[in-house]
């Protein structure tokens, strides 16, 4: 080993190709329960049948809504779509530990995280066909809106963090009252100046927040490999706050791991970095193509580490469900398909005027005078509304 | 101390209006590089946070990005982040918060999530200072929607100013014209009612030239009045405090009955304030028009070296250069 650290092979060389010894897993590919003695028991969790036929609807819903927008959008209904395939497990771990009064901040990939928050789904299409920004109220749901520049959000969420210390909702003891924040983020957003920042400002605050970064392997075409040398769970270290990584593709795990460092927030014990160690299953978003700048055999060996079949192996080996709950999900998810596939086309367009509204809290008046001007515009056609 | 009247510095003025903003809305928060034991390194914040704790007057890492990006998420949880940037030149590891976060959230949300922040920026030359402490960057922020952008230019403004940016559900970029800070005293009386924040006013007034100022350069344009009155000539001044929204009624006012305007900043002229001031007066004010509108401001370079930046600062003799030029069309 070159004394001065390990080089990339050594890091991200096959034999890390699974996460590396470090990686918290409760329920293997395979679908099996472990609990470790090691690295991770400290989060191993008793789940009950419920619990798990819960995590299992969550992430066959959250497929088919992924699935349906993927193809309302090559129908033309959607201008584009950013696909989470692969990484259900990652968001409903994360989004079921959350407890009503913490708060979210995604980025723009995190429909499951949505999802687990109670937010209507056609809200997220309604944002990716373009009828609007993003169409519901942060603090109804507890689910910021969809930030697109990359990491940004990291630091919205660290402040928000700092907001909730000064509100005495940290630290307090009482569960009903103690709250945290969770930042979302991918492995290309590590690289982002905010994001470097926020794990700054968080430290030295000691801020209840908790930065989960699904590592998917991949930021459109750059491989983790060109955003860190090291693992990404170990950057925390430099920053002064823990670092885990948790398997991404394991509900179980993740549910299990981002509900401790939640916990570890709302007590004031500050910032935990989560690394979800997971793929990212499809392409970047509708426009990308994966196939020009990675593997097929790498996509295969990841379909083996498939989130959903491993509980659902799990649920079955052990008979915590019986059939008909499984007909039921289906049907659930059909239902969902349908509803989703209705309203996103009947989601109305907004008037051109109404892109005038909102730009400030009071219309100055120059801009209501180029409102004013544009009706009138508008107006003057032949068979205008 | 209410009620009555003090002579006060353009500091003293932000510091005073700075507390009490802070005693009125205990969601009020000032954050930034060295606002806290030292006061700000021009002083501004001097004493606050011993009054108001460190909760509420927070030192923050230096990082601008990460100032303003917490900020938001402050404002967010529902309170009123007052940042100050430490000097001008230091805003932009911050603009991408501020031009895609600070300036559209508020239209991204429909209205649900407000940003009422201020964003206070000692903005200008004249003080000896190295490259990155003397820079003009208004027209950078008043070119985006969803950011309003002041300045103020004398110590009465600056404390009502800086009070009703902060009540503003708006975000505010706030100019201070850093080499007034400490310069000039005027009187202050607590008791009267201040003009609304987003006005511009006719500081003095004038029959043949309309000259338009803010920040640092309305001291400049009343100094050029003053001495273009020996020579017979009578300049109006506009102090036009707000960039954004402009406040333009005065100025077409003003313009119809002189028929003439100069516009004078620090800032570079190509883009600058004042080739949108030009473009407005001579759409609003063309039939009254005697000449063009003329700038006068920082040259298309960079900021020079300090030794040679009175050469690049507009003063007295340049706005009235200007002046002759406009009264000779």
């Amino acid at each position: 080993m070159n004394p001065f650290g390990p080089d990339l092979a050594e890091v991200f060389g096959p034999s890390h190709s699974d996460g590396g010894p470090e990686l918290v897993q409760l329920l293997t590919p395979e679908g099996e329960r472990v609990h470790h003695s090691g690295p991770g028991g400290q989060f191993d969790l008793d789940f009950t049948p419920e619990q798990l036929r819960g995590f299992y609807r969550d992430m066959v819903l959250v497929r088919r809504l992924d699935v349906e927008a993927t193809a309302l959008q090559r129908h033309g209904e959607l201008g584009i779509w950013a696909q989470l395939l692969g990484q259900e497990a990652a968001q409903v771990g994360a989004g079921r530990a959350l407890r009503p009064q913490d708060f979210v901040f995604p980025t723009y990939r995190e429909h499951g995280v949505a999802w687990c928050r109670g937010l209507d789904p056609l809200k997220l299409l309604g944002l990716f066909r373009g009828v609007d920004h993003g169409n519901w109220d942060p603090a109804e749901v507890n689910f910021g809106l969809y930030t697109i520049v990359i990491g940004a959000q990291c630091l919205h969420a660290t402040g928000y963090a700092m907001g909730m210390q000064r509100d005495g909702v940290v630290g307090t003891g009482d569960p009903e009252r103690d709250a945290a924040v969770v930042a979302h983020f991918g492995d290309g957003a590590s690289s982002q100046g905010d994001v470097n920042e926020a794990f700054i400002f968080a430290a030295s605050y000691n801020a209840p927040v908790v930065f989960f970064c699904q590592n998917n392997q991949w930021a459109i075409s750059e491989p983790i490999e060109r955003q860190s040398r090291i693992p990404l769970y170990q950057r925390a270290l430099g920053f002064g706050f823990p670092g885990v990584r948790v398997d991404g593709n394991d509900v179980l795990a993740t549910y299990a791991v981002t509900q401790a460092a939640l916990q570890r927030a709302r007590d004031g014990q500050g910032p935990t970095f989560v690394e979800a160690y997971t793929y990212r299953m499809g392409a970047h978003t509708t426009t990308d193509d994966p196939t020009r700048y990675r593997l097929s055999g790498d996509v295969e060996s990841w379909k083996l580490k498939d989130p959903i079949a491993r509980v659902e192996a799990y649920v079955k080996r052990n008979g915590l469900a019986d059939a008909a709950f499984f007909e039921e999900v289906a049907a659930e998810a059909d239902e969902l398909g349908v509803r989703l596939r209705e309203g996103c086309k009947a989601l109305p367009d907004p008037q051109p005027l109404s892109m005038f509204d909102h730009v400030y809290s009071d219309m100055p008046e120059e801009l209501l005078a180029q409102r004013e001007g544009f009706a009138a515009y508008l107006e003057s056609f032949e068979g205008a509304r | 101390m209410t009620g009555s009247s003090q002579k006060i510095t353009l500091a003293k003025g932000l510091n005073m209006g700075l507390r009490k903003a802070m005693e009125a809305d205990d969601k009020v928060l000032v954050m930034g590089e060295d606002v806290g034991k030292l006061g700000g390194v021009f002083r501004i914040t001097d004493g606050l946070q011993k009054d108001f704790g460190e909760d509420r007057v927070i030192d923050s890492p230096l990082a601008e990005s990460g100032i303003v990006g917490t900020a938001v998420g402050m404002a967010m949880r529902g309170y009123r982040p007052v940042v100050e940037i430490q000097f001008d030149g230091f805003v932009y590891p911050a603009y991408d918060q501020i031009v895609c976060q600070v300036a559209k959230i508020q239209y991204r949300s429909k209205g649900r999530v407000p940003m009422p922040m201020v964003i206070r920026i000692p903005f200008g030359g004249g003080i000896g200072a190295v490259e990155h402490h003397s820079e003009s960057p208004e027209a950078q922020f008043a070119h985006t929607p969803g950011l309003k952008v002041v300045a103020c230019s004398n110590p009465v403004d600056g404390y009502w100013m800086i009070q009703q940016a902060i009540a503003c559900d708006d975000p505010v970029i706030f100019l201070e014209p850093k080499r007034q800070y400490h310069a000039d005293k005027a009187d202050l009386d607590d008791t009267a009612t201040p003009d609304p924040l987003f006005a511009s006013r006719v500081v003095r007034q004038g029959t043949d030239v309309t000259v338009l100022a803010y920040g640092p350069t309305v001291k400049t344009a009343l100094k050029a009045a003053e001495a273009a009155s020996n020579e017979g000539r009578s300049l109006e001044v506009i102090d036009l405090r707000t960039l954004s929204p402009l406040d333009m009624a005065p100025v077409y006012d003003s313009v119809r009955r002189t028929g003439r305007a100069v516009v004078v900043h620090e800032a570079h002229v190509n883009l600058g304030m004042g080739a949108e001031l030009s473009s407005r007066i001579t759409e609003e004010c063309f039939y009254s028009l005697e000449a063009p509108v003329l700038r006068v401001g920082g040259f298309d370079t960079p900021y020079p070296a300090s030794r040679i930046e009175e050469d690049f600062l507009p003063d007295l003799d340049r706005v009235l250069d200007a002046v002759d030029r406009s009264l000779g069309f």
